[in-house]
């Protein structure tokens, strides 16, 4: 039972951490803000909800578990509001976002934002 | 309206009561008292600033929020994996575009739950909620024509609206 | 176990932190900054489980609010220049649109 517990709790906290790292790897890989707040939105919903059931299965039916499940709550309530605001900002102050199909060049879109945004 | 009112302050109270219960962990009668008594303040303080409402504590949702998140933890779920792929790939399949929806909710509490739905499941951000509509920045097409199809508004609505037939 | 799921999220934090240095705008490091901080209370979270302290569940939970709370006034800063007026008031959204 003991083992079969660890097992669910380590396959959760493995796969949660990945998305994670997805998460960060999108962050850094997609080409501009908006398309970067969907990457955070992975570590945000998946990553964080995997990592937390994880931890649930090793709290067991405790209050340890209670609280888990509040910062899970908390998170999924805040994460989009947060979200929100930031892109109704950029877009409010025009920041326009690249559509299209992108190209692999997402070091020079970089560049480009950077020049262009320092008048 | 007034019994309204109380009914919502006294559930405020049990609600936050019920939170400070788990969080302490300690029943011991001089927490339990201190525990009551700063509800109790709370409750009173957000009486006097106005925030106890249906927006502040949407208790009419019932339980018909709870299969709304089910639903939506599934599509959150289906979305994620969309998205962690075309993250993964290394030609990096993207296509981010804007589309407008249409926010059929009647209540401005429907309309949040709505945008906020669409933020939280990965490959679409609400940028802009006006004038009954939602700019979103959908990462692909798919997500685009999926939200377009419009199942996650429908099931906003039923869960928002339903509720007596009275609209906040 | 544990050890895995904090290496995860110190490399993810890692990967949060280049992009908050690398921008370009402002608002790529705000977002970068919140997702750290996620990454931040999952790790609070996880590192009380690995020393065996669950009181830093307690940590981590405020630690949510925090995040939030900073992100939001950060932005408000960013656009108003202050922290002490008021917002927009609740029509501004929809003058605000084309």
């Amino acid at each position: 039972m003991e083992v079969l517990r660890d097992i669910a709790s380590w396959a959760l906290l493995v796969s949660g951490g990945g998305f994670c790292m997805i998460g960060g790897l999108g962050l850094l890989r997609l080409p501009d803000v908006y398309a970067r707040m969907h990457a955070a939105g992975i570590t945000d919903t998946l990553g964080a909800g995997l990592i937390l059931a994880g931890l649930m299965v090793q709290g067991g039916l405790s209050l340890v578990t209670v609280k888990l499940f509040l910062i899970l709550v908390f998170l999924l309530f805040t994460s989009p509001t947060s979200t929100y605001a930031l892109a109704n900002a950029a877009h409010r102050q025009g920041l326009a976002p690249l559509l299209g199909a992108t190209p692999l060049d997402s070091a020079a879109t970089d560049h480009k934002d950077e020049t262009s945004s320092k008048p | 309206m007034r019994r309204k009112r109380l009914l919502h302050s006294i559930s405020l109270g049990l609600v936050l009561f019920g939170v400070w219960l788990l969080l302490s962990g300690i029943f011991e009668p001089l927490l339990l008292g201190l525990g009551v008594l700063s509800c109790v303040i709370v409750v009173l303080i957000a009486h006097r600033m106005d925030v106890i409402d249906r927006e502040g504590l949407p208790i009419h949702l019932g339980w018909r929020i709870l299969t709304y998140w089910v639903w939506l933890a599934v599509e959150i779920v289906k979305a994620n994996l969309d998205v962690a792929r075309r993250i993964l790939d290394p030609k990096l399949p993207i296509h981010p575009l804007l589309v407008r929806v249409k926010a059929s909710q009647a209540s401005e509490l429907g309309q949040v739950i709505y945008a906020n739905s669409i933020t939280l499941t990965p490959g679409t951000v609400s940028m802009q909620v006006a004038g009954g509509e939602i700019l979103v920045h959908a990462i692909a097409r798919e997500m685009a024509e999926d939200l377009e199809r419009g199942e996650m508004d429908r099931r906003v609505t039923a869960v928002s609206e339903r509720a007596g037939g009275e609209i906040a | 176990m544990f050890v895995a799921a904090t290496l995860a999220l110190l490399v993810a934090m890692g990967l949060a932190l280049a992009r908050a240095l690398l921008g370009p705008t402002v608002y790529d490091r705000v977002l970068a900054v919140n997702s750290f901080g996620t990454k931040t209370v999952l790790l609070i979270a996880v590192f009380g489980f690995l020393t065996g302290r669950p009181d830093f569940l307690d940590i981590s939970l405020i630690y949510v609010l925090i995040n939030f709370i900073a992100t939001i006034a950060v932005l408000k800063f960013l656009k108003f220049g202050d922290l002490g007026t008021p917002g927009g008031d609740p029509g501004s959204d929809r003058e605000m649109a084309e």
